[in-house]
């Protein structure tokens, strides 16, 4: 095995591996900072916090071991071409999270698809209307008028 | 054996009759639909269901729960193997292999694979409940807390053995999901671990949002923004049978995924789930390629999708004989019986013989039927193979956001998905496997269940896993494999793990 160059003090020259290591015991840290709270018991009974605190162990000694290791390219080299696109995405599942319960599931469910497919993927807005619509509709007929699945309902009924 | 078979035909009179016979079919379709929207799994599917039942007789509201349960692990391999969003927990597995031959224009093949492993593993496995149930259920009843400890420690190492890439990476993915099965009240405490002001966390992180965030929306997040949009695959209908090698890869794994599925199938846990991650471990160890696993191997389809059909029969072993729920659906569906008035127990078979072997009878003709609907199906799923992406992934995410969501009604359960949708997407740019990640989440509460009742068994003594033979060798087994594991970093060299293609060169 090799040990590759960590470059000269930047994080971004540090190898893909040897930076996940280190944040995966980082992670490890805190998960065991945070078990403080819970009693730990002893060895011969083990409390609330023994498992916590036992795989924040263990994932922190497997993050020095993926550290140690290094592997992969350096962190600089690392393509994030589709990374703008994903954070978007994940803003529109926040969104969703937010608003689900607070303006119903069609609603809902009509500004993501109109957000992903007018603005993101700028297709017609004719098909934008009709997938939009038809999803939104045809999804909660299916699953909340048929299957009896309750689904969120904006204030206005609707 | 003459006793065995004219209670069968017994069955078989009561399953053929139109009502039994309707709500079989009625529930391997309902199955089939709820296993392949993502997120929706047979849990979902049947709680939802559990209150339609109150107005059937006993007979008819099981055969209608049990067409639920395993037409949904039919299901649950379709969207795994189109789109890599596992439809149910135990498709997990089938995503990775599924989802690479659809890449290399086998998706059809794979959905056929499927479907004949599952009608396989299926019917033997039935044949298995109905012969072995009484002696097998005597089996998983002579399994103590200490030994369901070294069960899962092996069976969470052996995993991450077998997982393609770096051990230690798989280990600490492992300890990840272990850590994640902490977080909620501690059941032998009553302690709120890691609540952060969140009443919903109470139950635990669900397998649902982890599992349709680490590899549905991480999916979508990695393809839908590159520069050039995934190619659809448009397999045409004549190339939707397996070729001959691909059928004769797939026997040996369907063959093994029965056994296995079946036998773990009847002890107590997530036996479905727990199944297809061990076949799939099986078959890439026994392989004599195991670096084609991961990019289209026909056997990590075929074994997985048998394993947990067959570990779908072996979970009604102790439920219908010991009156024992081997995991959250047969508890479900033993509470639908209660409901009844039944109880389900050793002297079902001779209080309620149509029931019991009514039930029977009406898994073959499920499984019968469910083969003819989803062989002649198989096309129409793959027609969403057509759909231009920009349109399918907006369409996926609202389904995901639908499916886990409605499981229980928590936007909690959004977020959560979301948090592991940037996680999974995180992980696997940095090369981590995440379908440890997924198994330690569900073992950990009984690890740790296991691990703090065999010491309140023991007043402590951690010598009760030493004492224990079956205990013993299987960590014995796991001890060797963690040692073995780490034999490559220790002598820093190439490995051994590496020259069979598990852990490739970096």
């Amino acid at each position: 095995m090799t040990f590759p160059v960590v470059g000269r003090g930047s994080v971004a020259g540090l190898t893909r591996d040897r930076f996940a290591g280190l944040v995966l015991a980082a992670l490890a840290a805190f998960i065991a900072w945070e078990t403080r709270v819970l009693p730990l018991g002893t060895f011969r009974e083990p409390g609330p916090g023994y498992m916590p605190l036992l795989t924040a162990v263990i994932l922190g000694a497997l993050g020095v071991v993926v550290a140690l290791r290094g592997g992969g390219p350096a962190l600089r080299d690392m393509s994030w071409s589709e990374g703008r696109h994903a954070a978007m995405l994940l803003a529109a599942c926040a969104f969703a999270a937010l608003a689900l319960e607070r303006i119903g599931y069609r609603l809902t469910v009509i500004a993501l698809l109109v957000f992903f497919l007018g603005v993101l993927e700028r297709k017609h807005p004719l098909a934008v209307a009709v997938v939009t619509l038809a999803l939104a509709f045809g999804s909660f007929f299916l699953f909340s008028d048929l299957l009896r699945v309750p689904l969120p309902r904006s204030p206005w009924g609707f | 054996m003459t006793d065995t078979l004219s209670n069968l035909f017994l069955g078989f009179t009561v399953a053929l009759s139109p009502d039994v016979l309707l709500f079989a079919v009625v529930g391997c379709v309902i199955g089939t639909l709820v296993g392949m929207l993502p997120g929706v799994g047979p849990l979902a599917g049947i709680s939802l269901l559990l209150p339609v039942t109150f107005g059937l007789n006993p007979t008819t509201a099981i055969v209608l729960l049990a067409g639920i349960y395993y037409g949904a692990m039919y299901g649950g391999s379709t969207t795994s193997i189109l789109m890599r969003i596992p439809g149910e927990a135990a498709s997990v597995m089938t995503c990775i292999d599924g989802y690479a031959m659809t890449q290399r224009g086998r998706g059809g093949a794979a959905l056929t694979i499927a479907a004949i492993g599952s009608f396989i593993a299926g019917t033997i496995s039935i044949v298995g409940l109905m012969l072995l149930a009484p002696p097998l259920a005597a089996v998983a009843l002579r399994f103590g807390p200490p030994e369901y400890f070294a069960l899962l420690t092996l069976g969470l190492l052996v995993l991450a053995f077998l997982t393609g890439g770096s051990m230690p990476k798989a280990l600490a993915m492992a300890a990840l999901g272990l850590f994640l099965g902490t977080i909620g009240i501690d059941l032998m405490s009553g302690f709120f671990r890691f609540q952060y002001g969140l009443i919903e966390l109470g139950d635990g992180i669900g397998i649902v949002p982890v599992a349709v965030g680490l590899f549905g929306i991480s999916e979508i997040l990695l393809t839908a923004g590159q520069e050039t949009p995934p190619q659809v695959q448009k397999p045409k209908l004549r190339d939707l049978p397996p070729s001959r090698e691909e059928l004769r890869a797939a026997m040996g794994p369907v063959g093994r995924g029965t056994v296995l599925g079946f036998l773990v199938g009847i002890v107590p846990g997530s036996a479905h789930i727990i199944s297809s991650f061990v076949s799939y471990a099986l078959e890439r160890r026994l392989s004599r390629h195991p670096e084609r696993f991961g990019k289209g191997a026909v056997e990590g389809v075929a074994g997985p999708e048998s394993a947990n059909n067959a570990a779908a029969c072996g979970a009604f072993v102790p439920m219908l004989s010991l009156g024992v729920p081997s995991g959250p659906i047969p508890a479900v569906m033993l509470a639908a019986l209660m409901v009844h008035g039944i109880a389900p127990g050793p002297l079902l078979m001779q209080q309620q013989p149509e029931l019991f072997w009514g039930f029977i009878a009406s898994m073959y003709v499920g499984n019968l039927v469910l083969l003819i609907l989803n062989l002649p199906l198989v096309g129409l799923f793959v027609n969403l193979l057509r759909i231009p992406y920009a349109y399918l992934y907006p369409a996926i995410l609202v389904f995901c956001v639908l499916g886990v969501y409605s499981v229980n009604n928590s936007v909690v359960d959004v977020w959560i998905m979301t948090v592991m949708g940037a996680l999974g997407y995180v992980l696997r740019k940095f090369d981590f496997e995440v379908a440890p990640i997924v198994l330690g989440l569900v073992l950990s509460p009984m690890l740790e269940t296991a691990l703090r009742q065999s010491l309140a068994m023991s007043s402590g003594s951690y010598a009760i896993f030493v004492d224990r033979p079956i205990a013993i060798g299987m960590l014995a087994v796991a001890a060797v494999l963690l040692l073995l594991s780490f034999l490559p970093t220790l002598k820093r060299g190439s490995g051994w793990r590496r020259t069979l293609g598990l852990e490739t060169e970096t």
